[in-house]
């Protein structure tokens, strides 16, 4: 592979570029489902490529093949400096990059079981298992389960001098309850919704899970919906169960720290950013006890923003976005570290697969854990509403207005969880959110979430990031708006 | 070498040309490669899909262009049945050594499973209609052919005081499929899209669009156009929440009914997830909405056959607001009795089939005539971010986005600041009181469909945000 690597870099270099890199990526993925109690998806799938990025003539050109014989990556690496020639005609000015040291490593994500060597037939029974689990409960018409294994070898190489092989072993499980009765459909999923858990693990996450224990409890607890009380319209106390607050972190809080979006390169598509320079080190962002960070590096623990080195070399690092509740930072690359001050990128390029140009991407974004125990905060709280697992998400292209709705709701009443409430949903603008909270909870009650399917640029990229969050709670938040006109 | 030399031979004086895509002869060779290997390894059946692609983009924002992309891939994906089992391999490497690895990891998924009670052989030889979506103007287009549109839009945006962000992307893709019962259908096409978003700030506005042929985007109207509204933009003021009349044009109708697409296949009645079910047959939409899915519709795109190879059918699925017909894979088809229509995913998958190219019955209203008409409305550009929050009503929620205008009296009175909706589709498509002409068009949230312009009484608006 670094043959193929140093080919590329030669060639571009030869063609006139003043920097690039060259990655080779091996990709394998193994997708398993089941439905109703029959095998669904099945398939696996592998790709390997190569992806050259340049500069020449002060203007970025990216080129993209799977043709790797030598003639194929010298044509590959010569048609990116000609696309970055193009780039050139319609340039606003020169791409300056913050400095680097290169670096020569090698780095594996650790893992206990290679779930590409786990038989199918495990786990297979495992997910039938559960599906089986959650058919047996009356008022359920529907089950799904599903599990996803991916193996990414990445072979990076600049012209800095760089040489940098990655292997990342991730895993996700989840399962789903669904209940159709009298005009309604209600769902529980476990343990998160849309597609479960994901995280820089082998086979010892799935067996983490315990799957067949957890069925029936969401299988009830979708039949039970139907007959529970509507998620009233009001102001009030709001109690996020950890994976909701996750998402939570990831849409107000780790998209609008993505420096690209600050500068206006996401207009057209993802959006920009509320976060606009001048905010920088003078936003309250959200109450003292809100700590954020943005962290890569092992040492916060395995997930999907979990690695060595980022897509364009820089070392993993750990970025305060959020100090007592005041914002400290971006996401940034080595283009536009320096706009905000900074003589190194935070290390934040990420790319889907060889075939995409590394973006700004969150890493693990993660709400440092705070000092509650979950009981005591229950007991805590006279008059509120308890929301867990994701249903639908959504917030503006500036990332200030935002609603969501979850799976299920608990109404606490003098310290105690009363009833269970159907249909929850609340919304809110980003910094008088943030600035309601009141209290989080512990490291015991803090998981580190796995989001798979953020998107962003064009053409898109699916990437997986991180968010590690634990129970928090909100007052003043508007609840039940969703389903106000229903 | 073979690509530099098409390099070469497309475009003499330009390196940065797209790449050709392989002929059909060698898409057939690959799956009948596949074919001989499959059968010594264990395999009854096997079907092949072989995808290729070539495509290029060019980003600009901030007035310049900062990305500029080109990409070159082809997969070859196997599936194999043995023993009443079937699985899926896919590999983009294309020596028999990598294919007869696909075919064994295939053949080894398969037999990992418990055997599958109503699988059903694969299907033989089709016949297919012609379409014709391939245009060599829109291959042949180069990086330096974009970067020139890309000028002129940004040249605009500076002279107008304004910022420009947007993409220009072309390519060509085909896909062939074939199967070891003699089925064979290949289908290849061109794609170009242009799409803008002037900032004057606070405001933006957006325009897009995207066509087989690059000749039909015209990028300079679309700049003009967003150009446009971005100044009106200016000085939004905020509106109280509540009910509105919205006049939506086609690209806010598009990323809002797309929603519905899987709510017509026969899979997710028989699921119990899909807002039809008990619902065929009934009036449920206004009598004004009809809904075909046609994949030979000029305006569409796609190819003519499902994941089987199955030849699509322009199904009637909504006649004058009442469903009538569900889109059927092999599969489904058979327990009801049906005939499959050609909408199938490729197997094995849990979802079963879908309508992938909607086309609504359109009406004569120009927009001028809908917002002459208003006394008391808003005019919608886009939406954004919408997600469905009540899986049976069909409500969805999300923003308007990129240009949201008063319009009072028969007049655009002014902008608004964007608001968050929370509105039912179904209660939407019974209040469409006029509809414009069904054009082809593009948003963000679904995939390319043929729609009108609508203008809907009651459209619900919960909450306002910041600009």
């Amino acid at each position: 592979m670094w043959d193929l690597c140093t080919n590329a870099l030669d060639t571009a270099q030869l063609r006139g570029a003043s920097y690039c890199d060259a990655r080779v990526m091996h990709l394998r993925q193994r997708d398993l489902t089941t439905k109703n109690g029959q095998v669904g998806t099945l398939s696996q799938s592998e790709s390997i490529g190569i992806g050259i990025r340049v500069l020449a003539n002060g203007a970025w050109g990216f080129a993209s093949t799977d043709r790797l014989t030598r003639e194929g990556v010298a044509s590959c690496a010569a048609q990116a400096v000609s696309i970055a020639k193009a780039s050139a005609l319609a340039k606003r000015g020169d791409v300056v990059l913050a400095p680097e040291e290169s670096y020569i490593d090698s780095w594996q994500s650790p893992f206990r079981k290679d779930p590409f060597e786990i038989p199918l037939e495990r786990q297979l029974a495992l997910l039938l298992a559960a599906d089986d689990a959650m058919r047996r409960v009356k008022g359920i018409t529907l089950t799904e389960t599903d599990m996803q294994f991916r193996k990414i070898d990445s072979w990076f190489a600049s012209s800095i001098g760089s040489c940098i092989h990655q292997r990342k072993v991730i895993s996700g499980c989840g399962i789903a309850a669904t209940s159709f009765q009298e005009e309604e459909i209600q769902k529980r999923s476990y343990p998160n919704s849309f597609g479960g858990q994901h995280s820089l693990q082998g086979y010892e996450l799935i067996e983490s899970l315990d799957l067949l224990r957890n069925a029936p409890i969401i299988a009830e607890e979708a039949a039970a919906l139907h007959s529970a009380s509507q998620c009233p319209e009001k102001t009030g106390t709001l109690i996020l169960g950890a994976s909701q607050l996750g998402l939570q972190i990831h849409e107000s809080i780790g998209h609008p720290i993505e420096l690209d979006r600050v500068l206006g390169q996401e207009a057209n598509f993802a959006g920009t950013s509320f976060l606009t320079l001048d905010q920088l080190n003078r936003l309250q962002y959200a109450s003292s006890i809100v700590n954020v960070v943005a962290d890569a590096r092992l040492d916060h623990g395995p997930g999907l923003g979990t690695f060595a080195y980022d897509d364009e070399g820089v070392p993993a690092q750990c970025t305060d976005i959020i100090k007592d509740g005041q914002f400290r930072g971006y996401l940034s690359n080595r283009e536009t570290a320096h706009l905000v001050g900074l003589n190194r990128s935070s290390g934040t390029m990420r790319t889907e697969s060889w075939n995409r140009l590394p973006i700004i991407r969150m890493t693990n974004v993660s709400l440092l854990p705070g000092s509650w125990d979950f009981a005591d905060l229950i007991a805590d709280t006279s008059d509120g509403i308890l929301m867990e697992t994701n249903r639908s998400w959504s917030i503006d292209d500036r990332r200030y207005q935002f609603q969501f709705s979850t799976e299920i709701g608990w109404e606490i009443k003098g310290g105690k969880k009363v009833r269970m409430l159907k249909n929850p949903s609340y919304s809110g603008i980003t910094t008088e959110f943030w600035n309601s909270c009141d209290a989080i909870c512990k490291l015991a009650h803090w998981t580190l979430w796995g989001t798979p399917n953020c998107g962003k640029g064009q053409p898109m990229q699916t990437m997986g990031t991180g968010h590690g969050a634990s129970p928090a709670r909100f007052r003043n938040v508007r609840i039940g708006t969703a389903f106000s006109n229903q | 070498m073979k690509l530099s030399a098409k390099l070469r031979k497309s475009s003499p004086r330009n390196k940065a040309s797209a790449t050709e895509l392989l002929p059909e002869r060698e898409l057939r060779r690959i799956v009948d490669t596949v074919i001989r290997l499959a059968r010594p390894a264990g395999a009854e059946e096997t079907e092949v899909h072989v995808d290729e692609v070539a495509d290029s983009l060019t980003r600009f924002a901030n007035n310049g262009i900062h990305q500029n992309v080109a990409e070159q891939g082809l997969t070859v994906s196997i599936r194999t049945v043995a023993d009443g089992r079937t699985a899926r391999a896919t590999t983009n490497r294309t020596d028999e050594d990598s294919l007869l690895g696909a075919i064994q990891a295939s053949l080894s998924l398969a037999h990992s499973q418990p055997k599958i009670s109503n699988l059903l052989p694969m299907p033989g030889k089709q016949r297919y209609r012609r379409v014709n979506r391939f245009v060599k103007q829109t291959a042949a287009l180069t990086a330096e052919d974009r970067a020139r549109a890309v000028r002129s839009a940004c040249d605009m945006a500076v002279k107008n005081g304004q910022i420009a962000a947007g993409i220009f992307a072309s390519g060509q893709s085909q896909s062939a499929i074939g199967n070891s019962r003699g089925l064979f259908a290949a289908y290849r096409e061109t794609h170009a899209e242009f799409s803008v978003t002037m900032q004057e700030n606070p405001a933006a506005s957006w325009a897009k669009a995207n066509f087989a042929d690059v000749r039909a985007l015209e990028p300079q109207k679309l700049v003009e156009r967003a150009s446009e509204k971005a100044h009106l933009g200016v000085n939004a003021r905020e509106l109280p929440t509540g009910p509105y009349t919205v006049i939506l044009e086609p690209a806010a109708v598009l990323d809002l009914v797309g929603f519905l697409f899987y709510d017509f296949a026969a899979t997710a009645l028989e699921d119990k997830r899909s807002c039809l079910n008990d619902r065929m047959g009934k009036p449920l939409f206004g009598r004004n909405i009809s809904i075909f899915d046609d994949v030979y519709h000029p305006l569409q795109q796609g190819a003519p056959f499902d994941g089987e190879g199955v030849p699509r059918q322009r199904v009637l699925l909504v006649d004058h607001g009442v469903p009538k017909n569900l889109v059927y894979s092999r599969a489904s088809a058979k327990k009801p009795r049906k005939s499959p229509t050609g909408h199938g995913f490729p197997l094995p998958n849990e979802y079963g089939e879908a309508p992938m190219n909607l086309v609504f019955g359109g009406g004569d209203s120009s927009l001028q005539k809908m917002i002459a008409s208003t006394d008391r409305g808003l005019l919608v550009t886009r939406l954004w971010y919408i997600r469905e929050v009540d899986p049976y009503d069909k409500v969805m929620t999300g923003m308007t986005r990129d240009g949201l205008f008063l319009v009072a009296n028969g007049r655009v009175a002014g902008a608004a600041r964007n608001f968050r909706f929370n509105q039912s589709l179904i209660e939407m498509l019974q209040n469409v009181e006029l509809l414009g002409p069904a054009v082809r068009a593009t948003g963000e949230e679904a995939f390319e469909m043929v729609v009108p312009a609508m203008k809907v009484r009651n459209f619900h608006f919960s909450e306002v945000t910041k600009f």
